[in-house]
C-alpha cells in the first residue's frame, strides 16, 4: 500500500512541477530542490487531496515540505 | 506633457512580434497578408454549432518554422497552466519583439529604464468561465491558486518583465478594441516624458470561447451570414457585410528613444510621430454621429505629429466589417478634404478578423512593414462598396506604393478612440 502511495505521490509531483522522475527523491524539498513556489505547493496539496480522497488542513499542509512528508502524511491518513 | 517644443524625444520602433490567425511570426504574417490569404475558418476551440456565429480567426497550431503555434517553444510546459491563452499569445509576440530588437539590458540602470505595457480588451475570459463552472459544481475550495493570475490583463506585462528582468514601468491598457493602439501611444509618451528609454508595448487577446462568441453574438456584433464561406465573412465597406469576425492573437513592438537606439546601432523599423485620443460621450457600443470622436482622435494625432493630411499615404482603418465602416470613411474624408484622393486606406481585419485588444498593435506593425517594403495590404472581399470614395481602399490585392507616413485607427466600446501616426525611418 505505502509503495503504491509513494509511486502516486511521485507521479503527481512530476506532473505538477514539470521535473524528472529521478529528481523526485524522498528527501527532496518542493521549494528548495524541485523549483516550486508557494502557489505551486498549494496546487500540489490540492492534487494530493483529490488523488487520495483525503482532507489536508492548512496547518498540516504547511508542514509538508518534502516528498517524504507527503507520503508519510497520506499513508497515516489512509491507515486511520 | 509630451512636449511641443523642438526638444521632444523621438521614439522609434526597434523590434516587432506578431501572433495572428495568418501565422505566428511578424514576417510570415505580413507575407501571407500581402498575398491576399485569409486566416478565417470554422471555430475549433469549442463546439459552436448552437451559436449564430461559428467562424473566427484562430491562431493556427503547428510547427514554429511553418508559422504555427507550438506553445512549448515560447512558454515552458510547467508554466503554461498558470496563464490563460491570451497571455500565451502575448508572450509569443513579446518574445519575438524583444529578440528582434536585440535589446538585452545587463546593468541595473538599463533594466530599470526598460518597461512593458501590454494591454488586452477582455483578458482571461475562458479561464474565468472554466473556474465559474467549478464554483457552480460546488468546488469553490478547489480552484487553482493560479486562477486569478491566469486571468488578469496586466499579467502578460508581468510575465514578460519577469522573463527578461525589465524593471521599468509595468502597465497594461484596457480600452476594449483600442487597447493595442493606446498601449503603443501611451508607452511612447512614457519614453518622451523620460520614464523609460525602452518600452515593450502592444496588445494580446484570445476570446474565442463560448462566453466570448455568445456574448458578442448577443450584442449583435458578429457576422452570421457567412458560416459556410468563412474567408468571405470579413468584408469591410462591402455592401454585404453583416458584422465583424472575431480573431485572436497579439502584436508587440519594442519602442525606444531614438538616441538610445542609435547608440547601440539598433535596426529601426520606423518612428512613432503622433498619437491622438478622444472619447465619444455618446453610447456604449455605437459610434457617435458621423464618428466625430474618431475624427477628433485622428485630428489630434496629426497635430501631435505635425503632419498634414496630404502627407499621409496610407490609413489602416479600424474597419471592422460593420455598419460603422462608412462612418469611419466619412470621418477620414472630412479630415483629409481634397487630400483624400491621394491617400489609400485598407482594413486588414478583412484577412485576420478583429483581434480586439490586440488589433491596434498588429495593425501598427502592418503600417511599419508597409512603409518598409513599399507595399500596401489589401481589403479582402470588398466586391461592391456600400458608399463611394475618392480614396483607394485597395480591394482584393495588395499594391506597390512607397509611403512615408501612415495613420492607424482603433475605436472601442464605451466610445474610446485612438490614432497613431507612424513614419518611415530614414537615418
Amino acid at each position: 500500500m505505502s509503495n503504491e502511495i509513494a509511486d502516486k505521490v511521485k507521479k503527481i509531483v512530476v506532473e505538477h512541477l514539470g521535473v524528472e522522475e529521478s529528481q523526485v527523491k524522498p528527501d527532496a524539498s518542493f521549494i528548495d530542490d524541485l523549483g516550486a513556489d508557494s502557489l505551486d505547493t498549494v496546487e500540489l496539496v490540492m492534487a494530493f487531496e483529490e488523488a487520495f480522497s483525503v482532507e489536508i488542513p492548512e496547518d498540516a499542509a504547511e508542514k509538508i515540505a518534502t516528498v517524504n512528508d507527503a507520503i508519510e502524511y497520506i499513508t497515516k491518513q489512509k491507515a486511520a | 506633457m509630451s512636449g511641443s517644443g523642438t526638444d521632444r524625444k523621438r521614439v522609434v520602433v526597434t523590434g516587432i512580434g506578431v501572433v495572428s490567425p495568418l501565422a505566428v511570426g511578424a514576417e510570415l504574417t505580413w507575407k501571407r497578408l500581402i498575398n491576399s490569404q485569409s486566416g478565417i475558418g470554422p471555430i475549433t476551440q469549442f463546439d459552436a454549432s448552437d451559436l449564430p456565429a461559428r467562424i473566427a480567426g484562430e491562431v493556427p497550431a503547428g510547427p514554429t518554422e511553418e508559422g504555427g503555434l507550438t506553445l512549448s517553444d515560447w512558454v515552458p510546459v510547467k508554466e503554461q497552466k498558470k496563464m490563460d491563452r491570451f497571455i500565451h499569445l502575448g508572450l509569443a509576440a513579446g518574445i519575438q519583439a524583444v529578440e528582434d530588437s536585440g535589446w538585452k539590458p545587463e546593468s541595473e540602470e538599463d533594466r530599470c529604464a526598460t518597461g512593458v505595457m501590454i494591454g488586452s480588451g477582455i483578458g482571461g475570459l475562458k479561464t474565468i468561465y472554466d473556474n465559474s463552472l467549478a464554483v457552480a459544481a460546488g468546488k469553490a475550495r478547489r480552484l487553482s491558486p493560479f486562477f486569478i493570475p491566469s486571468s488578469l490583463i496586466n499579467l502578460t506585462a508581468g510575465h514578460l518583465s519577469i522573463r527578461y528582468g525589465f524593471k521599468g514601468p509595468n502597465h497594461a491598457v484596457v480600452t476594449a478594441c483600442a487597447s493595442g493602439t493606446h498601449a503603443i501611444g501611451d508607452a511612447s509618451r512614457l519614453i518622451q516624458h523620460g520614464d523609460a528609454k525602452v518600452m515593450v508595448a502592444g496588445g494580446a487577446e484570445s476570446a474565442i470561447c463560448e462566453l466570448g462568441i455568445a456574448g458578442f453574438c448577443s450584442a449583435r456584433a458578429l457576422s452570421t451570414s457567412f458560416n459556410d464561406s468563412p474567408t468571405t465573412a470579413s468584408r469591410p465597406w462591402d455592401r454585404q457585410r453583416d458584422g465583424f469576425v472575431m480573431g485572436e492573437g497579439a502584436g508587440v513592438v519594442v519602442l525606444e528613444e531614438y538616441e538610445h537606439a542609435k547608440r547601440r546601432g539598433a535596426k529601426i523599423y520606423g518612428e512613432v510621430v503622433g498619437y491622438g485620443l478622444s472619447g465619444d460621450a455618446y453610447h456604449i457600443t455605437a459610434p457617435a454621429e458621423n464618428h466625430e470622436g474618431a475624427f477628433r482622435a485622428m485630428q489630434a494625432a496629426l497635430k501631435d505629429a505635425r503632419v498634414s493630411p496630404a502627407e499621409i499615404g496610407y490609413v489602416n482603418a479600424h474597419g471592422t466589417s460593420t455598419m460603422a465602416d462608412d462612418l469611419e470613411l466619412g470621418a477620414v474624408e472630412r479630415l483629409f478634404g481634397d487630400a483624400a484622393a491621394g491617400t489609400s486606406m485598407s482594413s486588414t481585419k478583412s484577412a485576420i478578423g478583429h483581434l480586439l485588444g490586440a488589433a491596434g498593435a498588429v495593425e501598427a506593425i502592418f503600417c511599419l512593414q508597409a512603409m518598409r517594403d513599399g507595399i500596401l495590404p489589401p481589403t479582402l472581399n470588398l466586391d461592391e462598396p456600400s458608399s463611394e470614395s475618392a480614396m483607394d481602399r485597395i480591394p482584393h490585392k495588395a499594391k506597390e506604393q512607397q509611403v512615408d507616413v501612415a495613420l492607424s485607427n482603433s475605436f472601442g466600446f464605451g466610445g474610446t478612440n485612438a490614432s497613431l501616426v507612424l513614419k518611415r525611418f530614414r537615418g
